[in-house]
């Protein structure tokens, strides 16, 4: 898969093979192509070349069987909305067009809720929620939908002890009833101890493969010692050149 | 003042409720697709819309009328085909300057604004150039599509009956846009709260980003006829901005936006017809008696964004006055009963030459009137009692309230100590200033973390708690 914004490759020719059942943390540097690689698996930025397959077909065709957690400094928390009503917001595909939001759906959002440990939050506007709060609250969104893929970018990013141990725990708990997580991770302290696989980025695919025998010195060196200047210098003249 | 007011009211007319009426169906079916513009914040996307209409309706108008010299349709057709017309042009410039604006953006790589500032300007200044072709006897009234001009719309009845024409084409339109919230009401709002997950549930985010375009362009042209392409800007963000001062509930405001619009265009009408009277008689000009509704609406839409900005209970200005006035007299309040305690600790420091309140105020650079007020309630609350003397002293309650007050300090000065490189003598300020925040729980908190220290960074004892 290459993905290009304004012509200039961001992401060049990733070729990854999930591993189902665990949880893979996705690494590298600023601007190695962390979340353009998620968006462009859910269809949310057009990919130069390349196709994603989830669960052996098409995405398209199985939309509901991935979820996704953006970063959370993607929205606008002043928006009037109660913590339940975003959690719901997960469920609107399933509801379908024209159906109202009936006790059933709440439900499901309020369990959500209560699986990262905001039951009492619910009716709370999401403005008056702390950073950790409204991440727990993306992540019960998505919980709410059920999904055997999660897609989550930076989940950890910026957020307390509690959050941290509670998007933890949701994570061990996704994997042992058999999902899948792909998580943008940028502590690289944590990654040996919290995700069995990982992936490691920059603007290319750099090493892959399970946490134990990638992630290692060398691979490190290899993703966080700079951008290749060959892959900046073409990209720039593919970008001036077309 | 109130009674002249009345009594002006009085001539109010069949007319005046057929011109109110009208209004406020307007500025009703504005007020919804403007809520949502301005919860995506697309406010100027409204903006753009009501000018890049402009060559939509020349345009429509040019086409009616060519239609009918060409002998293709009668003269009765002509209108009913030019409210059409208006319409399907109203959605195709709709989306086309949606369209165009993110082409430009990209392509240009330009801000959405500069790029808005780009699109509407151009395709408005060739509304311009368009309406000054004279096509024999057509002629369009710049004024007219500019500002609009509800008293002659709200003459024009549906033939045979006496409802006036706005009521029903605006009334359409806003019982339109009511359906569309109503049936659309999820799709809105997740397209406009998280596009993202909006589009990897499958919901056309972008899709439903242009059917808004279109029927934001539907509802300001319906509105030109009335209150003209300007003014209409104001009636599509104003109730909302308004609205959403004073509810964090999506529902609410935007029932309240359409509420609010109500009232703007109503008021608006009996100021119209009252205050130019009442302001112009008393300055020696008694033949003024009379401005525009649609300018008054407009104007009244703004002076309730102004009263909401200054009343609103939790965001306005008063209410934040209030707040901040409350809590300068608890931290007036807290620091007495503070100096109290202190004093309590060791008699020695008791001052002989002033009070004890004055000390406080003046050490803390602290209102005196701010602190009197401080000195009565905490009196009322039992916190202090008042010696024969005129010497202040704690009550239980208050030194218990004091206590927790010297521990929050302590425990801050102990914390920041173990945490802050910083010389001890740079410990008090900071603790002197969020003592009054740490209440019971933090305290807790503290207290385990420092493992329960007895004293603080200066050696002074931090006082426990009594239930402990």
């Amino acid at each position: 898969m290459t993905v290009a914004y304004h012509r200039r490759p961001v992401i060049w020719d990733v070729d990854y093979d999930t591993p189902a059942g665990e949880l893979i943390a996705i690494v590298g540097p600023n601007g190695a192509g962390k979340s353009t690689l998620i968006k462009a698996a859910l269809d949310l930025v057009p990919k130069v070349s390349g196709d994603v397959r989830v669960f052996g077909q098409p995405y398209e065709d199985q939309r509901e069987r991935v979820a996704y957690v953006p970063q959370r400094t993607s929205v606008d928390w002043d928006f009037p909305v109660s913590a339940l009503d975003v959690v719901t917001m997960g469920l609107y595909g399933k509801i379908g067009w024209f159906r109202p939001v009936t006790r059933k759906w709440r439900k499901a959002a309020r369990e959500a809720l209560d699986r990262v440990g905001l039951a009492d939050f619910a009716k709370r506007q999401i403005s008056q929620l702390s950073g950790g709060q409204q991440q727990r609250v993306f992540l019960a969104r998505a919980l709410v939908q059920e999904a055997d893929l999660y897609l989550m970018d930076e989940p950890f990013a910026g957020v307390d002890a509690a959050t941290e141990r509670a998007i933890l725990q949701v994570l061990r708990d996704l994997r042992s009833t058999g999902k899948t997580a792909l998580v943008v991770h940028h502590d690289l302290q944590t990654v040996a101890d919290y995700f069995d696989h990982v992936l490691m980025l920059n603007m290319r695919l750099v090493a892959s493969g399970p946490t134990a025998e990638v992630f290692t010195e060398e691979n490190l060196r290899r993703t966080y010692g700079g951008r290749l200047a060959l892959l900046d210098q073409v990209g720039t003249r593919l970008a001036e050149g077309q | 003042m109130i009674q002249e007011f009345f009594h002006l009211l009085s001539g109010w007319s069949s007319l005046d409720t057929a011109i109110a009426g009208s209004a406020a169906l307007t500025a009703m079916s504005c007020a919804l697709p403007g809520a949502w513009l301005v919860l995506r914040k697309h406010s100027m996307m409204g903006d753009a819309l009501s000018h890049s209409a402009l060559p939509g309706v020349v345009l429509a108008f040019l086409v009616a009328v060519g239609m009918r010299q060409a002998g293709w349709i009668s003269s009765g057709q002509q209108d009913a085909l030019l409210q059409m017309f208006l319409f399907a042009g109203a959605v195709l410039v709709g989306v086309g300057t949606a369209w165009l604006t993110e082409w430009v953006q990209r392509l240009g790589r330009l801000e959405s604004g500069a790029s808005l500032g780009v699109v509407f300007t151009a395709v408005f200044a060739l509304g311009l150039l368009l309406i000054r072709l004279d096509v024999d006897d057509v002629h369009i009234d710049v004024d007219c599509v500019l500002f609009g001009i509800i008293e002659m719309a709200a003459l024009d009845t549906i033939p045979g009956t006496s409802i006036p024409e706005p009521v029903l084409v605006n009334g359409a339109i806003f019982v339109l846009n009511l359906l569309l919230t109503v049936l659309f009401y999820k799709e809105l709002t997740l397209a406009a709260f998280d596009p993202a997950l909006a589009t990897s549930l499958g919901i056309p985010a972008r899709g439903i980003h242009y059917g808004l375009m279109a029927i934001t362009a539907m509802t300001v042209v319906a509105a030109f006829t009335t209150v003209g392409s300007i003014l209409v800007i104001g009636l599509l963000i104003i109730p909302s901005a308004t609205a959403l001062m004073f509810s964090e509930r999506l529902m609410v405001v935007l029932g309240l936006s359409v509420g609010i619009a109500a009232l703007s265009a109503v008021l608006g009408h009996a100021l119209t017809l009252t205050l130019p009277r009442m302001i112009f008689s008393r300055l020696g000009y008694p033949t003024i008696e009379d401005a525009g509704t649609a300018g008054m609406m407009s104007v009244t839409a703004g002076m309730l964004f102004v009263i909401a900005l200054v009343f609103a209970p939790k965001h306005g200005i008063v209410s934040k006055l209030i707040h901040r006035f409350r809590l300068g007299l608890k931290i007036a309040g807290d620091d007495l009963l503070g100096l109290l305690f202190r004093i309590e600790e060791q008699t020695a420091a008791r001052p002989t030459d002033v009070s004890v309140p004055d000390l406080v105020a003046k050490q803390n650079g602290i209102n005196r009137w701010v602190m009197s007020l401080s000195v009565r309630s905490l009196l009322r609350g039992d916190f202090i009692t008042r010696q024969a003397s005129g010497e202040l002293s704690l009550t239980d309650r208050g030194r218990e309230s004091a206590k927790s007050l010297v521990r929050a300090h302590r425990l801050w000065e102990a914390y920041m100590a173990k945490h802050f490189e910083l010389p001890d003598d740079h410990l008090h300020e900071t603790a002197h200033r969020v003592e009054h925040f740490i209440d019971d729980a933090i305290q807790d908190r503290l207290q385990s973390e420092l493992k329960s220290p007895s004293k603080d960074p200066h050696g002074k004892s931090i006082p426990r708690r009594s239930d402990t």
